[in-house]
């Protein structure tokens, strides 16, 4: 069967530090105490969503990109049921995840960004556990337990409670618990943050594999690579708002001549603008700042010579060049202007 | 509702209690069980308290022993649940209304407080030796009151959980629950407060007073104590406000 995502004109406005942030701690009877006192006017408003919408066809792996902060982890928290939305609906498969809780949580599996691993329990019983949150029986979910422990390489640290686990090993075990119940959808968010390159591989077979029984995956990463090896759609997400979306060779193809070279002179002017849109495979000049220039072309290092020339011509000092390659690095420069790791 | 995780929910609190038990028993038990020898048997075997304080005593240590027990077993383990570790977590993910996990809290802390009461009676009877006359004819009236008094102090945990960031749990025994143990006619009756009439008054916000107040018009008839109907509806009137309370700022907590 298979399960899709749709997301409809989503916002988010925190008005209080969101919980990743910090606060939390303190005592804090302020929200019961009624009238009283004028409140203190501590105004804060964070807007994390500004109007996102979006479709994630059943089956798909789905790819979230974007730098830190970019809105990423609200989005999979409101599709998750833990973040309420300020505005907007998200739906998995036919319920309204915010009003049929219960049964969206039936059909999610969620690796969280920080392993939040129930520290009062040794690795097989946080299996066992979560499988009969789930109603799962005792035989069966032994067993499911005993499986993914093997999968995942755990099987000798099975009976030790996980707080002497390194990282890497809590990591594998969130997404074990996450698959505990084989849901139909499954969330992660960063999921190789931290992961040394061989873990990370392992990660990406598991999460492929799993896409293979036909279940739909969402997944949040700054990587580029990682987006691009795995995803079969994605949307460069930035400031709470979409800002592109497709097939990680559609996005691509979007980017004017493939290949941005970022130059950096003392100064620009119009003519030297001019001069660089003539030069052979160039199909975009942008002045980012008063002294930098985007070009965007269809080649890179071969237009470095007539690019030289045509700066030393005119009188201008090349300081420095940056190209980027065609890749979704240089897609979200082209519309953020930042790099992805600013 | 669906049962089977609440059920699973519960397990799993009943599993990590009995893991903890001994550690667990001792936080609990120990200090009014140290306090019942010095008061109960040290200060009337010398003749200092007479012999029928112990009487008034038990009762007093029982809600003592039930409100500590209630209040740790469901705030102590929320409070690092909710840290940045959120713990917590996969339990508000699984297949019920998150309110349901804060009910189950609850019950599991209910349970706790139940067995430290029911602990301590032969206790504290037994360190404290011959004079204590207990009274057990009213069985159905003492049910009602431990187990409102179970409620108080489990649903106080869960109000406290959520309010109380894990640097102030001393602040949090220093100044919730030691005024509260003082100023809840543990070790004397309402009455003796006769004659300080502004703090006479003024404890009846302490629900532990209606616990110590109940639990001897229970056990110990003939000590002087509270109207036992009176005793019942302030509890009641308390749980529902602690219960309204405590789910409100368990949703603040879980959903951001």
């Amino acid at each position: 069967m298979g399960i899709g995502i749709r997301i409809e004109n989503l916002r988010k406005v925190y008005d209080t530090p969101p919980p990743m942030a910090g606060g939390g701690t303190g005592f804090s009877f302020a929200a019961v105490r009624p009238g009283g006192k004028e409140k203190a006017p501590r105004k804060f408003d964070l807007v994390a969503l500004d109007g996102v919408s979006l479709e994630i066809g059943a089956g798909e792996v789905f790819g979230l990109l974007g730098p830190n902060g970019a809105g990423k982890s609200t989005t999979i928290g409101v599709l998750t049921t833990r973040t309420q939305p300020t505005s907007g609906r998200a739906f998995i498969g036919e319920f309204d995840v915010w009003r049929q809780q219960v049964e969206a949580k039936r059909l999610i599996g969620v690796v969280p960004q920080r392993p939040n691993l129930d520290f009062a329990l040794t690795a097989r019983e946080i299996l066992t556990f979560h499988g009969a949150y789930f109603g799962q029986g005792t035989r069966d979910r032994e067993r499911r337990a005993d499986e993914l422990l093997e999968r995942f390489k755990l099987t000798d640290r099975a009976t030790h409670m996980v707080r002497t686990f390194s990282g890497g090993m809590m990591q594998r075990l969130s997404i074990a618990r996450a698959m505990m119940h084989d849901p139909e959808v499954l969330f992660l968010d960063e999921p190789s943050a931290g992961l040394d390159p061989q873990t990370r591989l392992l990660l990406w077979e598991i999460i492929r594999n799993y896409n293979r029984l036909g279940k739909t995956i969402v997944i949040t990463t700054h990587y580029m690579d990682e987006a691009d090896a795995l995803c079969n759609r994605l949307a460069i997400i930035d400031h709470g708002r979409i800002i592109a979306q497709g097939t990680p060779a559609e996005l691509k193809a979007a980017i004017p001549g493939g290949y941005l070279l970022r130059l950096r002179f003392g100064r620009v002017t119009e003519e030297l603008l001019a001069d660089l849109q003539k030069l052979p495979g160039v199909t975009q000049v942008r002045s980012v700042d008063p002294a930098s220039v985007d070009v965007y072309a269809d080649r890179g290092g071969p237009l470095m010579g007539p690019i030289v020339n045509t700066a030393q011509a005119a009188g201008f000092e090349l300081r420095d060049v940056h190209i980027a390659e065609p890749s979704l690095e240089t897609l979200f420069l082209h519309h953020t202007g930042r790099s992805l790791r600013d | 509702m669906n049962w089977k995780t609440f059920y699973a929910l519960l397990a799993r609190d009943g599993h990590v209690a009995r893991r903890n038990l001994l550690p667990t028993l001792l936080q609990n038990l120990l200090q009014p069980l140290l306090f019942t020898f010095v008061f109960g048997k040290v200060m009337t075997t010398s003749g200092i308290m007479p012999a029928s304080y112990k009487n008034m005593l038990l009762p007093g240590i029982m809600a003592i022993s039930m409100v500590l027990a209630g209040v740790q077993a469901v705030a102590l383990p929320l409070i690092t649940e909710f840290q940045f570790s959120r713990e917590i977590e996969d339990r508000l993910l699984a297949p019920i209304e998150i309110g349901w996990l804060a009910v189950e809290k609850v019950v599991a802390g209910m349970i706790q407080a139940m067995v430290a009461g029911l602990v301590v009676i032969p206790a504290a009877w037994l360190i404290m030796g011959s004079g204590v006359k207990l009274d057990f004819g009213k069985p159905f009236e003492f049910l009602v009151v431990a187990l409102l008094v179970a409620l108080f102090s489990s649903l106080g945990g869960l109000v406290l959980g959520c309010s109380v960031g894990q640097t102030q749990i001393g602040l949090m025994f220093s100044l919730v629950l030691a005024p509260m143990i003082m100023f809840g006619c543990a070790y004397y009756p309402w009455s003796a407060l006769e004659s300080f009439p502004i703090l006479h008054m003024a404890v009846l916000v302490n629900p532990l007073v209606y616990a110590s107040e109940g639990l001897r018009g229970a056990l110990v008839p003939q000590v002087p104590h509270m109207n036992t109907l009176l005793v019942i509806g302030a509890l009641a009137a308390i749980d529902l406000g602690l219960l309204y309370l405590g789910l409100k700022k368990f949703h603040q907590k879980a959903v951001s």
